[in-house]
C-alpha cells in the first residue's frame, strides 16, 4: 500500500511545478504590470516627472472632460458595430464549413485558408487597403472607368468605413474560429432529427445551431470587442488621424511621457471592457468551451 | 465538390458558397495589392497603375538607409521570435499536462490566461515599461519585450495544448507505464511523439505572433525596434512602394514559417495513416501496439487543433 500512496503524494506535486513558469509570466508580465497601472493612475505629474503620492486628478480631470465621453461613446460604436458585422461574417462562414462542405479534408482546407492571414502581420494587411481605397486606389478607378461615378468617392479611405473596414478584416478571424468549433461539435442527429420532425431549414437554425454554437458566439465576441476596444493603430492610420480612441488618445499621452493621466484612462477602460466581458460571461459559460 | 448536382445541393449551399468566396477575396484582395505593388518601377508611386515592373524598391530597402535600421530590426524580430516560439511551446506544454490534474489554483490560472489574452495590448505594454522604469532596469527586447510577449502567445499556447489534450488517449500512457516506462520516458517517448502535430502548432503559433507583434511591444522594446515598430514607423513618414516592398517581404517570411508548419503537420498525419494501414500489427511494441482504431483517430485529431 505505501508505493501508491507515495506515487499520489508525489502527483499531487506535479501540476503546481508543472504550471509554475506559466504563473510566474503571468504574474510577472501582466499581474504586476496590471497593479502598476492602476497604482500609477492615482499618482501627480509634475511637467515629466511622476510624483508618488495618492491624488484623484488625474481621474477628476479624466471624467469632467467632454472628450473623454466622445472618445468612449466613439470606440463603443466601432465596437458594436465591427462586432455585429463579424457575428454575421463568422456566423455564416461557420455554418458553410461545417454544414454544407461534406468533405472533412476540403472543411480543413477551407478553415487553414481563412486563418492563415491570423498568421501574418495585422499592420501589413491594415495598410494595404491604402491603395484600394484611396482618392486614387484601386476602387475609385474602376467605380469612374465604370462609370458609376463620376468623381473620387471622398468617404472611402480615412473615414469610419475605412477604419470598420480594417477592423473587420483584421478581427473576423477571432469570430470565425471559436465559432466554427462549437459548430463543428453539434451532433447532425441531432438536426436530423428536426428535420425528420419538420422542422424548416431556418429553425434548424434559430432552434438548434444557435443555441448549441452559443459558447463560440460569446468567445468570439469577448475577443472581438476586446481588441476594437484596446486598439489605437488602425483608428489611428485608417482614419487619416480624423477619428480617435480611447487608446488612441492614451498612447498620444504616453508618447509626451503623461503616465498618470494614460493610466487613469486605462483603468477606466479596462473596468468598461471587464464589465462587458463579465456580461457575456454571464449569459454564456465560456470556461466550459475553452477547456472541454 | 461544387457540382456534384446529382447530390442535389440546396440552393442556400450556392448562396453561402458565394458568400464564403466573397470573404476570402476581402482577406486576400487588399494584401494581394500591396504584393503587386511592391514591384512597381522606379518612377511608380503608392497606387495602381503600375508603372513598370521592377525590384527597385526591394533594392531600396536593403541600399538606403531611408527605412531606418532595416537588417537589425529584421534580425532583431527573428531572434525573438524563436526565443519566444521555445518558450512558448516549452511553457504550454508543461502547463497543458498540469492542467490534467485538479489542483488548488487552476481556475486563477486559467482566468489570468484569458485576462492576458484580451488585455489591450498598449496597456500592458506601458505597465511592463513601468515595472522596468521603477525597477532601474533598462528595457530591451530580449527582456521586457520577450515578457510582454509571452503574455500573449502563452494563452494561444495553452488553449491549443486543450484542445489537444482533450482529445489525447490515456491509453497509450497507460500502455506505457504498464510495459515498465518511467514517467519521463512515458512523457518523452510516448505522449510528446503523439502529441507532436500539435505543439508545432503552438510553435507555430509562437513564432509569428512574435514575429508580427506590435501593441504589446512598443512601449517595453527599449531603444532598437523589432521589425512591425519599423513598419510602423514606416507608415508615418515613407510614401513610396519601399513600404509595400518591406510588407511583401515580411509576409513572404511568415508564409515560409506558416508553410513549413503545415507542411510537416501533413507529412506527420500522412505517415501515421500509412503506418497504421501498411502495418495492422506494428512491430514497435509500446505505444504502436495498440489497437488500430484508437491510433488512427489520436492521428487524425491531433493536428487539427
Amino acid at each position: 500500500m505505501r508505493a501508491p500512496q507515495a506515487a499520489s503524494s508525489r502527483f499531487t506535486s506535479a501540476p503546481y511545478v508543472l504550471v509554475a513558469p506559466l504563473a510566474l509570466v503571468l504574474v510577472v508580465f501582466f499581474g504586476i504590470p496590471l497593479v502598476l497601472v492602476v497604482v500609477v493612475s492615482f499618482f501627480d505629474l509634475d511637467k515629466f516627472d511622476i510624483i508618488p503620492t495618492f491624488v484623484l486628478t488625474n481621474y477628476s480631470e479624466l471624467l469632467s472632460s467632454p472628450l473623454t465621453y466622445t472618445l468612449y461613446a466613439k470606440t463603443i460604436k466601432y465596437a458594436l458595430i465591427v462586432w455585429a458585422i463579424t457575428l454575421v461574417i463568422g456566423f455564416t462562414v461557420s455554418y458553410f464549413l461545417v454544414f454544407h462542405v461534406r468533405s472533412i479534408l476540403w472543411q480543413m482546407g477551407l478553415f487553414l485558408l481563412c486563418t492563415v492571414p491570423f498568421w501574418t502581420s495585422n499592420v501589413i494587411r491594415m495598410i494595404s487597403w491604402i491603395p484600394l481605397l484611396g482618392r486614387h486606389g484601386l476602387l475609385n478607378q474602376s467605380l469612374i472607368a465604370l462609370g458609376l461615378a463620376d468623381h473620387p468617392l471622398e468617404f472611402l479611405l480615412f473615414s469610419d468605413f475605412s477604419v470598420v473596414i480594417a477592423y473587420v478584416h483584421l478581427f473576423s478571424l477571432f469570430m470565425i474560429v471559436p465559432i466554427f468549433n462549437s459548430m463543428a461539435r453539434i451532433e447532425r442527429a441531432v438536426i436530423e432529427a428536426a428535420v425528420d420532425g419538420g422542422a424548416s431549414r431556418f429553425r434548424v437554425i434559430t432552434d438548434i445551431v444557435i443555441p448549441l454554437s452559443r459558447t463560440g458566439i460569446a468567445l468570439g465576441s469577448i475577443f472581438v470587442i476586446a481588441l476594437v476596444m484596446g486598439d489605437f493603430f488602425v483608428v489611428k492610420v485608417m482614419s487619416g488621424g480624423q477619428s480617435a480612441s480611447v487608446v488612441a488618445a492614451m498612447s498620444n499621452e504616453i508618447a509626451i511621457l503623461q503616465y498618470p493621466p494614460a493610466a487613469a484612462n486605462a483603468v477606466c477602460l479596462l473596468t468598461i471592457v471587464t464589465l462587458m466581458v463579465a456580461v457575456i460571461m454571464r449569459v454564456v459559460d465560456v470556461r466550459r468551451e475553452l477547456s472541454g | 465538390m461544387v457540382t456534384r448536382s446529382s447530390n442535389g445541393r440546396p440552393w442556400t449551399f450556392y448562396a453561402l458558397a458565394a458568400f464564403f468566396t466573397l470573404f476570402v477575396l476581402f482577406l486576400y484582395g487588399p494584401m494581394s495589392a500591396i504584393f503587386i505593388l511592391s514591384f512597381q518601377g522606379p518612377n511608380g508611386g503608392l497606387t495602381f497603375p503600375m508603372n513598370g515592373v521592377s525590384l527597385h524598391w526591394f533594392g531600396a530597402l536593403f541600399a538606403q538607409q531611408r527605412s531606418g535600421d532595416f537588417v537589425g530590426s529584421f534580425s532583431r524580430s527573428i531572434a525573438l521570435a524563436i526565443l519566444v516560439l521555445a518558450m512558448t511551446v516549452v511553457i504550454s506544454i508543461m502547463a497543458g499536462l498540469a492542467f490534467r490534474y485538479r489542483f488548488a489554483c487552476a481556475t486563477a490560472v486559467f482566468y489570468m490566461a484569458i485576462a492576458s489574452l484580451i488585455m489591450p495590448g498598449l496597456l500592458l505594454g506601458l505597465g511592463v515599461g513601468l515595472m522596468f522604469q521603477f525597477a532601474g532596469i533598462r528595457p530591451a527586447w530580449f527582456s521586457s519585450a520577450l515578457g510582454a510577449q509571452l503574455t500573449w502567445t502563452l494563452p494561444f499556447g495553452l488553449l491549443i495544448m486543450f484542445a489537444v489534450f482533450s482529445r489525447f488517449n490515456r491509453v497509450y500512457e497507460e500502455a506505457a507505464r504498464d510495459l515498465g516506462a518511467r514517467q519521463w520516458q512515458t512523457l518523452w517517448h510516448v505522449v510528446l511523439p503523439i502529441l507532436l502535430p500539435g505543439i508545432i502548432g503552438v510553435a507555430l503559433f509562437g513564432f509569428t505572433l512574435s514575429y508580427d507583434e506590435f501593441p504589446r511591444t512598443v512601449i517595453p522594446i527599449g531603444s532598437r525596434n523589432t521589425l512591425p515598430l519599423e513598419i510602423w514607423a514606416m507608415t508615418t513618414d515613407v510614401t513610396s512602394p519601399a513600404l509595400y516592398a518591406l510588407g511583401t517581404l515580411t509576409t513572404a517570411v511568415s508564409f515560409v514559417v506558416i508553410a513549413a508548419a503545415l507542411t510537416s503537420i501533413a507529412l506527420i498525419q500522412r505517415r501515421r495513416a500509412r503506418r497504421q494501414r501498411g502495418h495492422p500489427d506494428a512491430r514497435r511494441g509500446g505505444a504502436e501496439a495498440l489497437p488500430r482504431t484508437a491510433g488512427v483517430r489520436v492521428g487524425a485529431d491531433a493536428g487539427d487543433a
